[in-house]
């Protein structure tokens, strides 16, 4: 039992931390939101290709550098911290998986290195409107058609999707029946019948509704290297879902210090208001709540991986009811405890609150991993 | 990052696991399991066994007879233990006096009390708390005075304790009392050892609201106390009352005896039934429950970070605070979930039937005759050992720098 990091590991994470500092400050950080057109800063992107991040994922076989999920984890804490709007999670941990997993090994040369280099961005495409976090229920299509597919379906709020160069796309292959097999293809974005509708979340990453109205892909657009792609997929959901976790939690540790700040700079009644036992308490809350969400960030981190299906299942929502029940509480006090001033666009406090809203919601919400946890208790 | 205990540690728990089935009477495993009285003596023929084992002090060092165990190793046996239905262990000798008696006491008090305090020769009891001293425990009214008569030097001891715990099996009481009223509270308190039997001292029961007699009142009426039982230096017992207080709190989230209780919790949920449903099945219930398990998982590993933060020698400090937090509102919680799981047969009290060998009467099923009272009884939890307030306030002011 060792709750250590390796030297590269505290390395890796401090190097980020240095450059975040550095070169994404929040006001840095509210410039590129509004002013870019993408919502991101090229410069940035670019830092991460030169500091190795983006090939953190990939595989060593396709020349990157292997990074595993507590690597992936370490990164992910400094995005939060840093409430970074980069498509880290979307292209470099989660498509970057996916291609890596489910890609031949010529799809995997041709697609991963730019992903690698930050030439390209690509983000999976997989949630629909009637899926509701069961990332089974997908419904778009993919018919046969000659040697190639033609793809229909609705893809939404899928975060940085006007961002991608490739969009990863899942679909049902060869007919209506549920059971068909899941298949997911590579296509550029910009490919015929594809309809992106643009908006910004409520934590200002863009994002997009995708429409595939008859897609027609060649037959080498079908990631085909996987023997099972519905196990392959699952993982890297899972390894998503634990990288996920820990951008959480770097975002709670910093919005702690931002409440604890406050509260010893703020002056009511002749005194910091941090002197009042009732603030004191729910700060201390919160660090229960972040402590607690840490250790379940680490578990996923250690279990997304772990071959057995159920214990895995049962880690990672065991992790996300921690950490969402952490991001609800901790981002509404904070605002609470900020005052009028907390529920300002101004300060930084209503955007960490904003992200950990959406954390909280994205790869399945609190009750969904809650009651996925109690179906297999009996 | 590895949570994997290490091969060894694996093959300790094995070990403890066999000497467990092996030595613990099956008598006392039942009444532990099943919620039931536990009388002194199953205490004591537990403490023996250990004894004759050489483990009856898992966290003493080699010197005075103790295991030498690590943190982590002390963990699994106190999991181990819990999982297979052992009484707890009385804290107030081997885990409280005895540490400061080892850092603080002199050659003569570590050879004295020590060796019986391993053997549960002697069976320990806390005087801390007061009636106005709860809490705020530097403000302890319990007078020691240093006279001279025909018996030579010793302290007059005067005042009351309270929350005293199984004073009733006590031959021994520490006591923090007051040697010097002009100081200020901290500073003019020292840390005595008394003998329960001598004159001046009684021991009035306080029946809780389970119906149980576990704590007491302490009153000490000019009870004469030799000055060789004065621990360290005198007006210095905050120091130690302090140190004691540390340890008190390791090993306080409690994992195996929640884990032992989710298990239970979990039996009855499948044996009870809904809607012609196992309990467990219900959505409701089963989200309920779920919620208590992820808690504990977290916990379990939030106590394992600051094990392992102890093996590097970084002081844990608040962190303790925060598991005894988090461990007492998780066993509150599945004291109340085994309420709500058997429904009614969780209001019938009869403490009678919640004696081993009981041969009456008794309506609702077995496991629902203790469940009342165990839920009544763990709401001490979150007031005693510093109440959860109490932590809170040590987390924000000493994590959080307010």
């Amino acid at each position: 039992m060792d709750f250590t990091f390796s030297e590269e590991q505290t390395m890796l994470q401090e190097t980020t931390r240095r450059f975040l500092a550095k070169d994404y400050d929040f006001a840095t950080r509210q410039r590129l939101r509004t002013a870019s057109p993408s919502g991101r800063g090229e410069t940035v992107w670019r830092t991460f290709a030169d500091l190795g991040l983006l090939a953190l994922n990939v595989p060593g076989r396709d020349g990157g550098l292997d990074g595993g999920p507590v690597d992936t984890m370490l990164v992910m804490e400094a995005l939060g911290e840093a409430l970074v709007l980069e498509p880290y999670l979307a292209s470099a941990v989660i498509a970057t998986r996916a291609i890596a997993a489910l890609g031949n090994p010529a799809q995997r040369a041709a697609l991963l290195a730019p992903l690698a280099t930050g030439a390209s961005v690509a983000v999976l495409a997989h949630d629909e409107p009637d899926t509701r976090h069961d990332w089974r229920a997908v419904a778009s299509r993919a018919w046969p058609v000659g040697d190639g597919v033609v793809l229909t379906g609705h893809k939404c709020v899928i975060a940085h999707a006007p961002s991608a160069d490739v969009l990863l796309v899942s679909a049902r292959l060869g007919g209506r029946e549920p059971d068909a097999p899941l298949a997911v293809f590579a296509l550029p974005r910009d490919s015929q019948g594809v309809r992106l509708e643009s908006y910004s979340t409520v934590d200002g990453v863009h994002t997009g509704d995708v429409w595939l109205d008859q897609v027609y892909l060649p037959a080498g657009a079908r990631l085909d290297g996987a023997d099972d792609t519905e196990t392959a997929l699952e993982q890297v959901l899972a390894v998503g879902l634990a990288a996920l976790c820990a951008e959480a939690v770097g975002a709670l540790d910093r919005l702690l210090v931002a409440c604890v700040e406050h509260a010893r700079a703020r002056r009511q009644f002749g005194v910091p208001i941090g002197k009042f036992q009732a603030l004191q308490h729910r700060m201390a809350e919160m660090v229960l709540h972040i402590e607690q969400a840490r250790s379940m960030s680490y578990l996923a981190a250690i279990q997304c991986l772990d071959p057995d299906a159920a214990a895995r299942g049962r880690a990672l929502s065991a992790a996300k009811v921690v950490v969402g029940q952490a991001c609800r509480f901790v981002g509404q006090q904070a605002v609470q405890l900020h005052g009028g001033m907390g529920v300002t666009d101004e300060l930084k406090v209503s955007h960490y609150f904003k992200r950990l809203m959406a954390i909280e919601l994205q790869c399945g919400g609190t009750d969904h991993h809650l009651a996925l946890y109690a179906r297999q208790l009996g | 990052m590895d949570l994997n205990f290490s091969p060894d540690d694996s093959q300790f728990r094995r070990e403890v696991r066999a000497f467990v089935e092996r030595a613990l009477p099956a008598d006392v495993r039942h009444k532990v399991l099943n919620g039931l009285v536990l009388e002194k003596d199953d205490y004591l023929h537990w403490q023996a066994a250990l004894h004759a084992q050489g483990w009856a002090g898992p966290a003493w060092e080699r010197r005075f007879g103790g295991t030498g165990w690590s943190a982590v190793r002390q963990y699994i046996f106190e999991e181990e233990c819990a999982a297979a239905g052992a009484p707890r262990v009385v804290p107030f000798g081997v885990k409280m006096v005895a540490p400061v008696i080892m850092e603080f006491g002199s050659p003569a008090q570590q050879e004295r009390f020590l060796p019986a305090i391993l053997s549960g020769r002697q069976w320990w009891c806390q005087g801390y708390s007061e009636p106005g001293a709860g809490s705020d425990l530097a403000s302890v009214k319990t007078s020691a005075t240093l006279t001279r008569d025909a018996d030579g030097e010793h302290y007059l001891v005067n005042g009351q304790k309270t929350w005293t715990t199984q004073a009733q099996y006590a031959d021994w009481i520490f006591c923090l009392v007051r040697t010097d009223p002009d100081a200020k509270p901290q500073r003019g308190i020292s840390f005595l050892l008394i003998d329960m039997r001598s004159p001046g001292v009684s021991v009035r029961p306080i029946v809780t609201m389970d119906g149980a007699h576990e704590v007491n009142e302490v009153w000490l009426d000019q009870v004469k106390v030799p000055t060789a039982n004065l621990v360290g230096e005198e007006n210095h017992g905050w120091t130690y009352a302090k140190f004691l207080l540390g340890h008190e709190r390791s090993n306080i989230a409690g994992i195996g005896i929640a884990k032992r209780e989710l298990a239970r919790l979990k039996r009855i949920a499948t044996l009870e039934r809904k809607d012609g449903k196992p309990l467990i099945e219900d959505p409701l219930f089963g989200a309920r429950l779920a919620q208590v398990e992820i808690d504990l998982t977290a916990l379990e590993i939030t106590n394992l970070r600051v094990l392992s933060a102890e093996a590097e020698k970084r002081a844990p400090g608040p962190a303790a605070s925060i598991l005894k937090i988090k461990g007492t509102e998780i066993q509150q919680a599945i004291s109340e979930l085994l309420v709500q799981a058997v429904g009614p047969y969780a209001l019938p009290l009869r403490r009678a039937a919640m004696t081993a060998g009981h041969r009456g009467e008794h309506v609702g099923p077995f496991y629902a005759i203790p469940l009342a009272a165990n839920y009544l009884n763990m709401r001490k939890l979150s007031i005693y050992g510093g109440s959860n307030e109490i932590q809170k306030n040590i987390i924000a002011q000493r994590l959080l720098g307010l």
